[in-house]
């Protein structure tokens, strides 16, 4: 987790940046009205750093993460993705750097259902155009880790969710992503198998992944190392955890 | 370019979905099946209208004499038109546009034809020598009647092979005298005609021996004529010459129909081969109508599919998919199921023209049902297309999905 010679941007806590922000904007049109979601946002989040945005419905927080996964574009302001600036990106483009660089786990887990465990966990691969037998290896391997490896044939409906939300969490590794986004990663999950999913999450943190969370849940949140909280599309507070 | 990974991808999904896979192929399938069904059964209709011109000549006249409907010059209708050797010279002389010509005569009462102790009853025609051209004879034997023959009244004979068969039991024929009505005729050729066992069981004589021999002086029956390649106007100007002239010598208004029957095959050969391309016309129509309904079901399913899917989409979009990978998923899903399934009609539809082929045999409007090669393969094109066709809205909408849509949760 030490600081990165690569790059100039870095946060107060000097550690290298991953994402930055600035006077990012963001409105959608709703009929004839258009809705400002975002309100301008400053953002630093650095190389290694377990992060947690919180907010009541409505304050932007799903917004800000799908902006931060190049699932949306943004109207106004500065986004910078690991040393590159990314802005009306192509949706090919976009695609691309969200294979290479950002893992996804999301609330309701959101595991293809009619493919097993493995084939879910190998996806992202083949997007990359990895080979069918490489990709199932991995797969294996990644499953594993997650405890699952015996689990490998299953459908997605015939996992426990806490076991679904393991498949997820493989799956957004397998592509050694730099960033992991975690929507509401607990969100469905009782609050025992909520603390194993964290201890998964913050053991993956601290193999050096980046990873932002968002929740609305203050016990999952006091688990991270910051706590952002959103307020009508603006930063309310930025604390170290 | 062949990725085999693509293809399992849409095999799993193809697998995962078997009854919607089921009901897409279907509609297209039945959707070929029918085109080929209908291309196949109009082929069968022309070759039913081409057999029935198989042994005449499609460019021939016949002129048959009747009975005159409206009074003329003075003379009261009612009036029998018989046609004499010299209408024969008239038109074989007068007419431009006459190829080969050819008078009948018809010699009156049952006739018997015997070789030995063997009598049977056989169709007998006096003919002149171009009468071949008209019946397409097909002489396998010796010769057919000559101008010798008519101009010196020869009793000479030709014989159809059936006639060979059952009177001479494989012997020769050529050089052996047969008995019309008692009346020894020398045979000089064998024939065989595509007409079928009527044609050939059929004798021609000279038309000079034979009315001299049975009493028909310079009578006439009928008389048939070719008009070489004329087109459809021309040989309709010469049938019009034909009437006049008749007229004239017979006395009697050339636009009395009934006096004379005047049958032109160019004319019904057009009129056929008119109605053989409307009909292929129709039946692409209807096929091609019947397959677009398929595609449209293609398309309708694949919509349904791609927005069920919806969420599996944004999943892959947020995995690393690009547009272009998901709209490709669904256009290969949609050209696989239309090109299996339409093999599948294909082969079915072929099938049922073989059953029709079998079930009606021998009917003579509708033969040899089928479909060539070239059909089964703009067919095939046409499956393809369809296919990419019916995918491509469907996956231009897939293409288009926003992961943050798909995948918001409610």
């Amino acid at each position: 987790m030490g600081t990165s010679a690569a790059s100039t941007h870095t946060t107060g806590n000097g550690k290298a940046a991953m994402l930055r922000m600035s006077g990012l904007h963001k409105s959608y049109a709703m009929g004839a009205n258009t809705l400002h979601v975002l309100k301008g946002i400053d953002l630093d989040i650095g190389s290694g750093e377990l992060v947690s945005i919180m907010g009541a419905s409505g304050s932007g927080k799903s917004t800000l993460l799908n902006v931060v996964g190049l699932l949306d574009n943004y109207d106004a302001g500065e986004y910078v993705l690991d040393g590159q600036l990314v802005k009306n990106l192509s949706e090919t483009r976009a695609a691309i750097l969200r294979g290479q660089l950002l893992g996804f786990i999301f609330q309701s887990f959101n595991l293809i259902a009619f493919k097993t465990a493995l084939e879910n966990v190998a996806m992202p691969l083949y997007y990359r155009g990895v080979r069918r037998g490489e990709r199932m290896r991995r797969a294996a391997e990644y499953l594993d880790r997650v405890g699952l490896a015996d689990w490998a044939g299953h459908l997605p409906r015939e996992l426990s969710g806490g076991q679904q939300q393991r498949v997820a969490i493989a799956r957004a590794l397998i592509s050694e992503p730099k960033v992991i986004l975690a929507d509401e990663p607990t969100g469905a999950l009782d609050s025992q198998t909520s603390l194993e999913v964290m201890d998964v999450l913050r053991g993956i943190n601290a193999g050096g992944v980046t990873m932002i969370i968002v929740t609305h849940e203050r016990e999952i949140a006091a688990l991270t190392q910051r706590v952002i909280r959103l307020r009508d599309g603006l930063i309310e507070t930025d604390g170290r955890g | 370019m062949f990725d085999l990974d693509v293809w399992q991808e849409i095999l799993d999904t193809l697998r995962k979905n078997k009854l919607r896979t089921a009901l897409t192929g279907f509609s297209v399938a039945w959707g070929i099946l029918m085109l080929v069904v209908l291309l196949g059964s109009g082929q069968g209709l022309a070759h039913g209208v081409e057999y029935g011109f198989r042994d005449d000549a499609t460019n021939s006249v016949f002129i048959r004499s009747g009975q005159t409907s409206t009074p003329y010059h003075g003379m009261p209708p009612g009036r029998f038109v018989q046609f004499t050797n010299e209408d024969y010279s008239s038109i074989k002389d007068g007419v431009a546009g006459v190829e080969h010509i050819t008078s009948r005569f018809f010699i009156p009462g049952n006739l018997t034809v015997a070789y030995g102790r063997e009598t049977s009853s056989y169709n007998v025609r006096s003919v002149h020598p171009d009468h071949r051209f008209l019946e397409k004879t097909i002489i396998t034997e010796g010769r057919f009647i000559n101008d010798t023959d008519i101009g010196e009244f020869r009793k000479v004979a030709v014989i159809g092979d059936r006639i060979k068969a059952q009177l001479f039991k494989g012997q020769a024929a050529i050089g052996e005298y047969i008995r019309v009505n008692g009346i020894p005729f020398r045979v000089v050729g064998v024939f065989t005609d595509e007409g079928g066992e009527n044609e050939s069981e059929t004798l021609y004589l000279p038309i000079s021996t034979a009315q001299r021999t049975f009493n028909g002086a310079n009578r006439v029956g009928m008389m048939m004529l070719t008009v070489g390649d004329a087109s459809v106007e021309q040989s309709k100007a010469i049938t019009a010459g034909l009437r006049e002239r008749i007229a004239a010598r017979h006395s009697f208004d050339p636009d009395d129909q009934r006096a004379v029957t005047i049958y032109n095959a160019v004319v019904e050969f057009q009129r056929f081969m008119g109605l053989m391309s409307g009909i292929r016309l129709f039946v692409w129509v209807i096929g091609i109508g019947t397959l677009l309904a398929g595609v449209v079901g293609v398309s309708n399913i694949m919509m349904i599919a791609v927005k069920e899917r919806t969420k599996e989409i944004g999943i892959r979009k947020a995995l690393g998919a690009t547009p272009w990978s998901v709209m490709r998923l669904v256009l290969q899903e949609a050209v696989l199921v239309t090109s299996v399934a339409g093999y599948f009609g294909l082969v079915a539809g072929v099938g049922v023209l073989q059953l029709m082929a079998h079930a009606i045999q021998g009917s003579d409007f509708f033969r040899n049902p089928e479909v060539n090669l070239g059909v089964a393969v703009s067919a095939t094109v046409l499956l393809v297309v369809a296919g990419a066709i019916a995918g491509f809205i469907p996956a231009r909408r897939a293409a288009a999905v926003r992961p943050v849509e798909a995948l918001r949760d409610e």
